[in-house]
């Protein structure tokens, strides 16, 4: 497996990454592995296995988190869906005695994207825990160490239907208050100007991320015809002895080779390109959420001023609505302060993300042309 | 290969002989048919020797055939004559095919200019036929004319039908294809249609040029008529729904079936070799230009997804507020669309040089195999006869027994009638198998492939250089975001 480098501001007092990847029957079991000098942890270092569900668990603990409201929360790493690709191998394995050559080399490709598919998850996992690890915050959070030490099953169900069902409607609730809270100016200009442009920006990602996958999957079917007319052609050229023959196998190989190396554009693109931008495509949500939590709180700061003020006159529960304006008027201040820093984070991430992808995807565009 | 015998004394009356080398004459057929008979002794030694010879693959010059690839045309050469049979008529016929042997092709053919002649449904597209030549057969040493799809097919159905029969691979032609050329007649000015037009001139002027050089063939007054003559009578029987084509259509399926059922006693294992390998060679043809179909498919796919990523890089690069990565994402978008234009010419190029051809030869050994299939017919016909003719001998003798003289002469009348036709059967079956051998040597299948694919494989390999060129240009400017 391809080392999977991701560039994150990570430093001695915690190190996470994800070492290795267990294919089993139905599922996928990756290793954790964390090396740390932080007085929180029993040992040094150390590693556990973990599924996609406990990626999952963790990931909601935070969103769930009222603590963490002012901070973008990574993004939870796409469910792998090895399915698909382990059924064609499983298909392509059962055949019965010797293989053709096409067959061959289709077995060698499927495996070879089977090895792709995971290590694109191997890197949206990754990057998830290093995005927790170098957080100041969320570093220091109890479920995050659990999930890093306890080496036993965390014993994470998934949701059940009755809580996938409350999950939809939060979410229906949340988009349509979303519009309501969108609605209200921002008196900072720096909120205001984040806001329009992730919106903006966060659409055009969705565009660039779908088109990109549209691209990459295309190179790979140009991939598969190579095989077919390389496989084609050495047909042609086992006829018999004659020179054009030998000329059909010398062909026959360049196909092969040729094959070899546009899956490879392919699976490239597909790493360096495609993932980039699904990822963004998921950080910039996670960023909208951020403002939408803080307009929401600015909304309900605005609200306790006016249920203030309706008390003082009426003057009534006037110390009730203080408490509350005051408990709202922190949480607004506590939001827009990490807020604001938080964005400015994510600009600077996003753009070092992108420099490293381009350059190395021009690097290796330029590799496999050569 | 050793010298021939020399020929029979004619038994030809020497004014026929004179005025058939010079023009066409109505009663040709049955002529060339005792010509052949003629010059069967002659040309005995120089036919194909033995039946392991040549692999179908066979890339050794043969007396005939040059390849033709779809955009040059090969320069003639000069052969060494294969057949020394002295001269005995003034223009015999074997003296005409050693001169187009000689000359070796000294014919060019060129179709171009395609032009829309008229409206709507009744409209047509009419290519100029250009040749070239030094051959005395024509009137003239440069002549074109103008013809359009439908004579084509005519030709091609004319010599079809002379020529095939009895065991000549008649090159096949391009095929109709009433979903594009309605297009063009509608008036479509789009780039399919300006494609579709293109492909099918290339097809004609492939199709032209294999014909011609069939020395056969080129003997042929339709022929010479389609290259020279400024007015044509319009072959009506071509089109696609005409009660020609049903007929045609009813015959083909009728000689599927009549196949299943002639079960042929095969004494030369050199037939039953040849059509293995025809067989073969036809499913894997097949099976590459099925493959190099989805190539271009995909190809095009490719282009118009790059494309769209281009587009939606450059909206990116415009919301990104960082200023040298939106400038990078731009270059990215540009670069992109590059690539997009890269992919379409190499689209264009698959399609063009290597997947046509495969098509052609597709319809070529399709012809190869009629041809085969009309031998077994001629087999059958002859068995036929050898049926009819014990059946009537069995019947001459019931009659000697019954005693009835003016019966009795009838009856052998019709034997000798039918042994007549049982002779002639063996002889049109040794012939037309003579043909074949003649015909299946002169074929070298897939010789011109060589450079096809070689012209392939160096655009692929410009492509490629163009892309270095594209992403070297790339590099500083992803380097250069801060």
């Amino acid at each position: 497996l391809r080392a999977i480098n991701v560039d994150l501001q990570t430093d001695a007092a915690l190190q996470v990454d994800i070492s290795d990847a267990l294919s089993e029957r139905d599922k996928v079991k990756f290793t954790v592995h964390t090396k740390s000098s932080l007085p929180n942890f029993k040992q040094n270092e150390f590693s556990v296995v973990r599924q996609h569900e406990e990626f999952i668990w963790l990931h909601d603990s935070f969103v769930e988190n009222e603590d963490y409201a002012g901070y973008i929360i990574p993004p939870a790493p796409p469910r792998p869906d090895f399915d698909a690709s382990r059924e064609k191998l499983q298909k392509l394995g059962e055949g019965e005695g010797s293989m053709t050559k096409e067959e061959f080399t289709k077995m060698k490709q499927e495996l070879e994207a089977y090895v792709d598919l995971i290590a694109t998850f191997f890197f949206f996992k990754s990057l998830f825990l290093c995005r927790v690890a170098a957080h100041p915050i969320l570093r220091k959070d109890l479920n995050f160490h659990v999930f890093l030490e306890y080496n036993q099953d965390l014993s994470v169900r998934g949701k059940n239907k009755k809580e996938k069902l409350e999950d939809f409607f939060k979410n229906m609730v949340k988009s349509a208050d979303g519009v309501i809270v969108s609605g209200v100016k921002d008196v900072d200009d720096f909120f205001e100007h984040e806001r329009t442009f992730l919106v903006e920006y966060h659409n055009r990602v969705k565009d660039a991320s779908a088109k990109s996958d549209k691209m990459t999957r295309s190179h790979k079917n140009v991939a598969d015809d190579y095989n077919r007319i390389g496989s084609s052609l050495y047909a042609l050229g086992t006829q018999d002895s004659t020179d054009i023959c030998k000329f059909f196998l010398k062909v026959s190989e360049l196909f092969d080779k040729t094959r070899k190396i546009e899956a490879r554009v392919s699976a490239d693109e597909d790493l360096k390109l495609s993932d980039l931008l699904k990822y963004y495509l998921r950080e910039s949500q996670a960023a909208k959420d951020l403002l939408y939590r803080r307009s929401r709180s600015l909304v309900d700061y605005e609200n306790a001023n006016k249920a203030l003020d309706k008390a003082r006159a009426k003057n009534k529960d006037v110390l009730q609505a203080e408490t509350t304006q005051q408990i709202c008027c922190q949480k607004f201040e506590k939001i827009s302060e990490s807020a604001k820093q938080e964005l400015i984070d994510f600009k600077t991430r996003r753009v070092a993300a992108f420099r490293k992808n381009l350059v190395e995807l021009a690097e290796l565009e330029l590799k496999h042309a050569k | 290969q050793s010298s021939p015998s020399s020929p029979e004394p004619a038994s030809l009356p020497a004014e026929d002989l004179s005025t058939n080398s010079n023009g066409p004459k109505p009663a040709e057929i049955m002529l060339d048919d005792d010509r052949e008979d003629l010059f069967a002794e002659a040309t005995e030694e120089v036919s194909l020797d033995s039946p392991e010879r040549d692999p179908i693959l066979s890339p050794e010059p043969t007396p005939a055939i040059t390849p033709v690839t779809p955009t040059t045309l090969v320069a003639p050469r000069v052969e060494s004559k294969s057949i020394t049979a002295p001269v005995i008529f003034d223009r015999s016929r074997e003296e005409i095919e050693e001169e187009a042997n000689g000359d070796l092709f000294d014919i060019e053919i060129n179709v171009s200019d395609p032009e829309k002649v008229g409206d709507g449904m009744n409209a047509y597209m009419a290519y100029r036929v250009t040749t070239k030549t030094s051959l005395s057969m024509f009137h003239k040493n440069e002549f074109s004319v103008k013809r359009r799809f439908s004579d084509f097919l005519g030709l091609h159905s004319k010599l079809a039908t002379k020529y095939m029969h009895i065991g000549y691979i008649v090159p096949p032609a391009p095929e109709k294809s009433i979903v594009g050329m309605t297009k063009v007649k509608v008036g479509k000015e789009d780039s399919s249609s300006t494609e579709f037009v293109e492909k099918r001139r290339a097809a004609l002027e492939r199709y032209l040029q294999r014909t011609v050089k069939h020395p056969t063939l080129l003997q042929d007054p339709d022929l010479r008529q389609f290259l020279e003559s400024s007015e044509l009578p319009r072959a009506v029987n071509t089109q696609a729904l005409s009660g020609a084509g049903i007929l045609r259509m009813v015959n083909k399926a009728a000689d599927a079936v009549n196949k299943m059922t002639i079960k042929m006693n095969e004494s030369d294992a050199w037939f039953e070799e040849k059509q293995q390998q025809f067989e073969n060679l036809d499913q894997q043809l097949r099976k590459l230009h099925a493959s190099v179909e989805a190539l271009v498919c995909h190809r095009k796919e490719l282009s118009a997804n790059t494309a769209a990523f281009a587009k939606s890089a450059a909206m990116l690069g415009n919301s990104e507020d960082h200023t040298a990565l939106s400038r990078a994402l731009s270059q990215l978008a540009e670069v992109e669309e590059k690539i997009d234009q890269l992919h379409q010419e190499q689209a264009f190029a698959d399609f063009y040089v290597f997947s046509e051809l495969l098509g052609d030869y597709i319809r070529l050994i399709a012809a190869v195999k009629g041809v085969f299939d009309h031998r077994m017919k001629c087999w059958q016909k002859w068995q036929d006869a050898q049926v009819t003719l014990q059946k009537k001998r069995e019947a001459e003798a019931k009659l000697q027994l019954a005693n009835k003289p003016d019966k009795l002469q009838q009856a052998k009348d019709e034997i000798k009638e039918w042994e007549t036709k049982v002779q002639q059967g063996e002889k049109d079956f040794e012939q037309i198998s003579k043909t074949i051998r003649k015909e299946v040597g002169r074929f070298e299948a897939l010789k011109d492939f060589k450079t096809v694919i070689i012209k392939y494989l160096e655009s692929l390999v410009q492509t490629q250089q163009q892309l270095i060129k594209y992403w070297e240009a790339f590099l500083p400017e992803a380097k250069a975001i801060a």
